[in-house]
């Protein structure tokens, strides 16, 4: 095992090394005004990290809030401040960005044999867009912070005391990040595809990036705008949404979980992204379906856009609106579960091995086929009258976005960590690692299921002392939650500048990314790539396919 | 097995007519849906014993799923989950709907409690009562932010929105106190923002009506009425004018001007004050405007009673009104 | 043809030819455009819906607006999108100069849009009508409704005046471009996008015309 050494040697560039995109320039101008996507990538990957830090800090003071029922560390004001805070870092600064800007920026372009994404300088706009925005957010929690709960439902939004303006607006900025690398993403799928990828070669991590762009392209403006509108309504009090003014309140729901449902598959196709290239690397098998996973993807991508009102079965929408709701979130359920079993079948006559991003498939696939299937439960609509705005419905959504997303993105944090780093991570201590952030996480929401059915209503500072031994299980499975993520990041850290120098295609992959070095090259391959073979292809060995 | 159940998935008592059914099928989707979780999760831990790798750089056969395998798995799948939404959907529609005899309680919440007005003129803050066996309507709405009423036990919850009047409703099956809780964040004190629904049995309620009610809202609704120029537009003995007639309107079936017909239950009367354009009676002019931010809750509360009483009012003689009304005489008017 | 100028619009080094980096720029601003249309269609979601709610303070509104304002803007932008589209034309051909001249016409006539846009909000201003629903107008007109109409009428159609206004920035830049034999018949697509741009700003002015100025909501 690595020891520890304080002083951190800076790479030096030897003259053996060959040119790769981190060593052809060191200075802080070259990565502050680079518009290689790669380097991109990696500024946002730190930045998320950071915005992760700062949302996971918030949980775990929530979660200690819990420890017993009334006060215990922090006051119901600032309890509500911290739980708005939370769910806004979350999502929008942490979630949303995460697997797209990060992973995406980087792997895109080189998946598809580009040089770069179609608009680098936008790309940077983009990321810089996505700077000033996060630390509107940050200065609007230094202005006192929001109260309102993530979702800033009208009335109160109107009216709450708090930093309600300078929040809406950092998320407004942070919108049109999203949008700006939403049309850079679909631009570079359509126009630059290199010779031999088809729009059925692709990877199929490309094609989710594809429904979550056209996704992030339609949804987000609609964010924007209903956002801007709650800006208004707070600070000049035009009354757009609140009835004391002659607004509807309801309306205001309607274009928020408008955009909001389709957020949803934005922070989870990614994942799902993510999650077949390691099923399909580690089994070396071909998907058991390519084209079930790119359809039901696209299938996400539109009928996700006409669920939005499963939201709002107790905000008294007609019984004919929920039955419309109801069935098209059953049937939005059914590509999920196209992909489920897709992922499955892969395994099946594959040959399958364990590392630490296979450890991290099979934490994602229980902790997502669990949480989606309660998410079918409560899109019945009866039980969802029981469970609506409960720790159910918390319990629920943590385990797509933390059991879903956040182990995706650690499996791509691992699977990638080769090619983006050119070192490889510490295996022994990634299975730890894996095996740490499951239980922590398992331990934290699985309670959460019974509190809901027990009838705990979410966002509470008090609770009723009957529910206390589940919240302490909770509360201290948070904790060893994150101890498991500074542990991850620990390692990972030191295997940054003291881990074994990667190969190009350490997993033994077919597909095209780790057909180039690692790290790649500025333009990501030596030479005008042509792609012979699908990124798929394990029926013959990796030595006999070239870019 | 019901209470074994109940104790296994930490759920309250079944203490509303339609818990059990609601819980039924609780249980039918939970084991379903964790059945397959499992066996999904089960199958992935199976292939992952049987097919690991023997040697590094192992080579695989290209497989694809036959087409009608995965039409097959994607059928199956969606005729459970359209079982749940029938079943899900049919059941939301029986809570949603109130039995015609439903006994009125209104309801009106506030930064952060409950207020709960009943037809004879009682009020009480924070505690409901309720006979057992009877089925409760409750008219809904809140003075100033979102709130939801929720009363575990009795697996109904409902949004109360200002500005709208929500209708729901329970029968409760259980004597006792149970809690009711404030479903939608509401600002400091959200979590604080609690009541209890008190079930009485018969006697027990007998006895607790036998305190003198303060005022009779039905005679208040006649004030109301007339000061917020509902008169101009609506009579009280049956007569057709610019709107229709209150009398004999309660519990009526109306045709509307889509053709549709739909019986004028509370929640029909409360929309047509606050949503006039939603529900067009056949034959008239779509000329009222909303009362949303107009009339405050008591004064609802008092229309509707009123229009309650008049259910069966004698119907006057009916004059034949020319049917070219002129526009704009419809604004609310001053008190006459 | 006049030669490319010492900075010339140039193949980026992700693109093979500019043929492929112009068709790139092109379809991203229609997916940009995309974007542009559902962030208008919250509003118009808006309008719909308490246009159904109220609509006798609708019809107060949309009779109140002066409809000469509305109708000489509507046919300023229309005439100004005819003029970039010539000057997209004209750039093709090769014929820089009239297409400066073009694009300086449709920046003047934007600015005009924006200058008669001022005038009839100053009017309104005069009238007593501030969004939000203050100003003595509300104390005369009480319809339900009417304060709605013209919070909406400010909001919609401020938003959009925001939009001419980068339309004009944008073009303002074209023009710069032009002047330096940037772009010409070798490289006309920026000029291309920006008047896709400038058609949309047209467009939606196209639907806020009836809305605010034509149709009034007259029920039944």
């Amino acid at each position: 095992m690595t020891t520890l050494d304080i002083a951190v040697p800076v790479p030096t560039r030897r003259p053996a090394d060959r040119e790769t995109y981190l060593n052809i320039a060191w200075t802080v101008k070259s990565w502050a005004l680079t518009t290689d996507h790669k380097r991109i990538g990696i500024l946002y990957l730190v930045t998320t990290i950071f915005t992760l830090s700062l949302g996971g800090v918030f949980a775990l003071v929530l979660r200690t809030e819990h420890l017993s029922p009334g006060p215990t560390i922090i006051d119901a004001y600032t309890y509500n401040r911290m739980f708005t805070m939370h769910g806004i870092v979350m999502v929008w600064l942490f979630m949303i960005p995460s697997i797209p800007t990060a992973f995406g920026n980087f792997l895109l372009p080189i998946m598809i044999g580009a040089k770069d994404v179609a608009f680098p300088r936008l790309n940077l706009l983009s990321y810089y867009i996505y700077l000033v925005g996060s630390l509107w957010v940050v200065i609007a929690l230094w202005a006192g912070g929001c109260d309102t709960g993530w979702t800033f439902y009208s009335p109160y939004s109107d009216h709450s005391p708090s930093a309600v303006v300078p929040t809406v607006f950092g998320i407004f900025i942070l919108g049109w990040s999203t949008i700006i690398t939403g049309v850079n993403f679909i631009v570079t799928t359509h126009t630059m595809r290199a010779k031999g990828v088809g729009w059925f070669r692709m990877p199929l991590f490309v094609w989710t990036m594809y429904g979550v762009s056209i996704i992030q392209t339609l949804a987000t403006p609609v964010l924007a705008i209903s956002l801007l509108i709650v800006g208004v309504d707070h600070w000049f009090d035009w009354g757009l949404f609140d009835p004391a003014r002659g607004g509807d309140p309801v309306l205001y729901q309607h274009l928020f979980w408008f955009y909001s449902h389709p957020a949803v598959y934005i922070m989870i196709l990614p994942a799902m992204g993510v999650i077949i290239e390691v099923v399909c690397t580690f089994s070396h098998k071909n998907p058991a379906s390519y084209k079930a996973i790119a359809y039901s993807t696209l299938g996400i991508a539109f009928v996700g856009f006409a669920t939005w009102g499963h939201h709002m079965f107790v905000a008294g929408i007609s019984t004919f609106d929920a039955a419309s709701f109801g069935v098209l979130s059953m049937l939005v359920a059914i590509f999920s579960a196209i992909k489920v079993f897709t992922w499955v079948l892969t395994m099946r006559r594959g040959s399958v091995v364990v590392t630490t991003p296979m450890l991290y498939f099979f934490a994602f696939l229980f902790l997502f086929v669990f949480g989606g299937m309660t998410g079918v439960a409560v899109a019945t609509q009866s039980l969802d009258v029981h469970w609506h705005d409960t720790y159910f419905i918390v319990a629920h959504f943590h385990f797509i976005m933390i059991g879903g997303t956040l182990t995706a993105w650690l499996a791509a944090l691992h699977y990638w960590f080769p090619k983006i780093t050119g070192r490889m991570y510490p295996e022994r201590l990634g299975y730890v690692g894996a095996t740490l952030v499951f239980s922590g996480f398992f331990m934290t929401f699985f309670p959460q299921f019974l509190l809901g059915n027990a009838g705990m209503p979410r966002r509470y500072y008090d609770y009723d002392p009957k529910f206390q031994p589940l919240m302490v299980i909770s509360t201290v499975g948070s904790w060893i939650l994150g101890a498991a993520m500074i542990w991850t990041l620990a390692y990972l850290l030191v295997a940054l500048f003291k881990g074994a120098r990667a190969p190009a295609n350490p997993w033994d992959s077919r597909s095209y990314e780790w057909l180039t070095p690692s790290p790649p090259p500025k333009h990501n391959f030596f030479r005008e790539p042509v792609f012979t073979r699908d990124p798929y292809d394990y029926t013959v060995p990796a030595e006999e396919i070239r870019a | 097995m019901n209470s074994l159940l109940l104790k296994l998935l930490d759920l309250p008592p079944q203490a509303s007519t339609y818990a059990f059914d609601v819980d039924l099928l609780h249980y039918f989707v939970i084991s379903t849906t964790m059945l397959g979780a499992t066996f999904v999760f089960v199958l992935a831990l199976w292939f992952l014993v049987r097919n690991r790798r023997r040697y590094p750089g192992e080579l695989t056969a290209r497989v694809v799923t036959p087409v009608p395998v995965e039409f097959l798995i994607i059928g199956g799948i969606l005729s459970v989950f359209l079982i749940f939404w029938v079943v899900g959907a049919s059941e939301y529609s029986h809570m949603q709907h109130p039995p015609e005899d439903a006994m009125p309680v209104y309801v009106t919440a506030k930064q952060w409690m409950w207020k709960f007005a009943y037809a004879d003129g009682r009020s009480d803050i924070d505690v409901l009562t309720v006979p057992v066996h009877r089925p409760v309507k409750l008219v809904m709405n809140s003075r100033d932010v979102i709130h939801s009423f929720y009363v575990p036990a009795f697996r109904m919850k409902q949004d109360v929105v200002p500005g709208r009047y929500y209708t729901a409703w329970f029968e409760a099956q259980e004597t006792g106190e149970f809690p009711i809780e404030c479903a939608e964040y509401c600002g400091v004190s959200h979590s604080r923002m609690l009541a209890k629904v008190h079930v009485l049995s018969e006697p027990d309620y007998a006895k607790w009506l036998e305190n003198p009610p303060t005022g009779d809202l039905a005679a208040r609704g006649r004030d109301v009425a007339a000061k917020r120029g509902c008169l101009s537009c609506h009579t009280l003995d049956g007569q057709p004018h610019i709107g229709p007639s209150w009398a004999g309107l309660y519990d009526s079936d109306v045709k509307l001007s889509d053709g549709t017909i739909v019986k004028a239950d509370v929640a029909y009367l409360t929309r047509s004050m606050m949503d006039p354009q939603a529900q067009i009676v056949d034959s008239y002019k779509p000329v009222m405007p909303t009362y949303r931010g107009v009339i405050d809750e008591p004064e609802v509360a008092a229309l509707v009673e009123l229009i309650v009483s008049l259910k069966d009012q004698p119907i006057a003689p009916s004059v034949v009104l020319p049917r070219t009304q002129p526009l704009g005489s419809a604004q609310p008017q001053e008190p006459r | 043809m006049p030669s490319p100028a010492a900075h010339p619009v140039s193949v980026g080094e992700q693109w093979e030819d500019m043929e492929k980096q112009a068709h790139a720029a092109r379809f991203g601003m229609w997916v940009f455009l995309g974007t542009e249309v559902l962030f208008f269609s919250g509003l118009f979601a808006l309008y719909t819906a308490y246009r159904i709610e109220h609509p006798s303070g609708f019809d107060v509104g949309v009779e109140h607006n002066t409809i000469v304002y509305g109708s000489v803007n509507t046919a300023v932008l229309l005439v100004s999108s005819y003029f970039v589209a010539l000057a997209v034309h004209e750039l093709r051909l090769g014929r820089n100069r009239v297409s400066g001249w073009l694009v300086a016409l449709t920046i003047l006539f934007g600015l005009g849009f924006l200058g008669i846009k001022t005038a009839e909000y100053l009017h309104h201003f005069s009238d007593g009508i501030f969004p939000g629903g203050s100003g003595h107008f509300f104390e005369e007109h009480t319809e339900p409704g009417i304060k709605m109409f013209y919070t909406l009428y400010f909001c919609m159609t401020g938003l959009h005046a925001i939009h001419v206004f980068v339309g004009c920035c944008v073009l303002g830049f074209m023009l710069w471009k032009i002047s330096r034999r940037e772009i010409g018949a070798w490289a006309p697509h920026p000029l291309a996008i920006a008047a896709i741009y400038w058609h949309l700003v047209d467009v939606i002015w196209i639907f806020l015309w009836p809305l605010f100025y034509l149709v009034p909501g007259r029920a039944g």
